[in-house]
């Protein structure tokens, strides 16, 4: 009787994981789908895009890689990848570079003045970027800042705030020890930091890394505003597809937004056990 | 080691102190004080006093979008979270394939918002076209279309904050409860949430703050339309900004506005998490 019992509701929790299961397909499927809609209208004629989203290209519709050529020559799309990894990736090193030196500076030299830094940087993380937009971007015109080189600068003080945060709260919860060993045998601080602290900063500094990466790529207002005219990245060619009358060739438009998206989804694929780490362990210090 | 180290000031801090004075400080500084005067650029600003600020609560189109902003927050808040927290349960129990099923739920998060907003505007439109309409047709369909963009984008997101919060749960504690006889929902109620709410409080103050700052979606999605009704705040002082010309001293006071808000949310959740840390 005893046993049934077991046996029975064995199989109903195991029913009951099928479900979950197969709901769970359903709702990945239709998590996937807008991006499956882009891929297939990318392959079709640009007036058939708003008339028909949902059905597969035919004989009809079917135009081959044109949207890709022409959305590429539109909006010269190769340089805005171009300067979109350029500033990503080195806006992302400068900032694991100083913003850990920062961290670990105003964590161990107890001032006045560390601790008002210390304060800044963070109070500078709930401040809305429409607070500083006009400001800034006229700043950085002053200083001749808008240039893709310029612009890092301004990355490294925009992401300082979550950065310095992240890089001290951590060399908080490490033992000073070490450290003073390794200054006692004669290392000086560049030594020390470098040979002794630095690589027990490495997965703060790989979430860190991601973090800032995520925002960087796919930030359209600051730099828009910063090298907008001159230096389109991707999310600015994007945006400026649109004619001056506000018309768009929506065959370019699927074509580079399935240009925009491909490269992420490598790169999530390729170090998602990091970002979705990176993401969560950043959201529960910011 | 210390004394040593404060001497290191120009190669350690340094750096990041120029960039953060010219990236954030002083444009912030200058921010609050153009506020407060009549300006085009940042060189030829007259005092003013209040003036912007009357200006910028005399605007319809910011009480629009101040209005606009706070319905959309609530109901995206509590749908992305609602979503977000029902597929979390559903993630931790012990089925197949749930890191997979993860990795396709939280994916949309990492698309930049222009590219949002564009993607949901084709499948928006291609649905509506059937009614013969489009997206800024009525301030009603950008709203919804907001809130779906919205919960696509977020909900993976917060639903691996959630995981995290479910599976730090002592599983004796569950078994227990299942051995008193308490029904599923009472251990959700009495159980799970209660040690959860960390991972609660973290969901709802992200959602809260992304949703009350939006821009990219909300200008690659609808850019405002029609006629600026779905125009969120951040959209709302851009435009001020770079669409009206003589309206930068009240773009600059609605930021400032903006501003406030925002650390008003912000310093809620410090003192919410505070409240928390001290009664565990």
């Amino acid at each position: 009787m005893n046993n049934t019992n077991k046996q029975r509701s064995f199989n109903s929790t195991k029913l009951k994981h099928f479900v979950i299961f197969i709901a769970l397909v359903l709702l990945s499927i239709l998590f996937l789908s807008p991006i499956f809609i882009v891929l297939l209208n990318s392959f079709k004629g640009k007036f058939f895009i708003s008339e028909t989203p949902f059905l597969f290209p035919n004989k009809e519709t079917y135009v081959g890689i044109a949207n890709y050529v022409n959305g590429i020559r539109k909006v010269e799309f190769i340089k805005a990848f171009g300067y979109s990894v350029f500033i990503t990736v080195f806006s992302v090193g400068t900032i694991i570079l100083f913003t850990s030196m920062t961290g670990w500076y105003i964590t161990r030299v107890k001032t006045k003045f560390t601790s008002i830094l210390y304060y800044l940087f963070v109070f500078s993380m709930i401040v809305p970027f429409q607070m500083v937009m006009f400001t800034m971007s006229k700043t950085a015109n002053m200083l001749h800042l808008d240039n893709p080189f310029g612009i890092i600068l301004i990355y490294l003080g925009f992401g300082a705030g979550l950065s310095v945060f992240m890089f001290s709260g951590f060399v908080k919860s490490i033992p000073i020890d070490v450290e003073e060993a390794a200054s006692i045998d004669g290392c000086n601080p560049l030594q020390t930091y470098f040979l002794i602290v630095f690589p027990m900063l490495k997965p703060t500094a790989v979430t860190v890394a991601i973090l800032n990466a995520m925002w960087i790529w796919n930030d359209y207002l600051l730099p828009n505003l910063v090298i907008g005219t001159e230096y389109k990245t991707i999310p600015i060619a994007l945006q400026k597809l649109k004619d001056a009358y506000g018309s768009v060739d929506m065959g370019a438009r699927m074509a580079l937004l399935v240009l925009s998206i491909v490269p992420i989804i490598i790169f999530y694929l390729i170090c998602q056990k990091h970002i979705i780490k990176g993401v969560a362990a950043g959201a529960v210090k910011g | 080691m210390e004394k040593n180290l404060k001497k290191y000031f120009a190669i350690f801090a340094l750096p990041t102190l120029i960039a953060f004075l010219i990236a954030f400080l002083i444009p912030f500084i200058l921010g609050i004080v153009l506020s407060f005067t009549e300006f085009t650029t940042v060189t030829d600003a007259k005092f003013v006093g209040l003036d912007n600020y009357v200006k910028a609560f005399a605007d319809r189109e910011f009480l629009n979008a101040l209005w606009f902003t706070v319905k959309y927050t609530v109901v995206a808040v509590i749908t992305i979270n609602l979503f977000a927290f029902t597929m979390a349960t559903l993630l931790t129990r012990k089925i197949k394939g749930t890191n997979l099923f993860r990795t396709v739920f939280f994916m949309p998060n990492l698309i930049g918002g222009i590219v949002l907003g564009y993607i949901w505007q084709l499948i928006i439109n291609g649905v509506l076209i059937n009614f013969g309409v489009t997206i800024t047709y009525s301030a009603k369909y950008g709203f919804w279309g907001l809130i779906i963009l919205m919960n696509w984008q977020l909900i993976g997101y917060m639903m691996i904050i959630y995981i995290a919060g479910i599976q730090s749960i002592p599983e004796e504690l569950v078994e227990a409860a299942k051995i008193d006889g308490a029904s599923k929902i009472n251990t959700l109620r009495h159980v799970t949430i209660p040690l959860v709410m960390p991972a609660i409080t973290i969901c709802l103050f992200l959602t809260l703050s992304n949703s009350f700052k939006l821009f990219d979606q909300n200008l690659a999605l609808t850019a405002g339309g029609p006629s600026n009704k779905t125009s969120m705040l951040a959209l709302d002082i851009f435009n001020t900004f770079y669409g009206r010309p003589g309206y930068e001293g009240a773009g600059q006071a609605k930021a400032v506005v903006f501003f406030i808000l925002v650390g008003i949310i912000a310093f809620t959740q410090l003192v919410l998490t505070r409240r928390k840390e001290v009664e565990s």
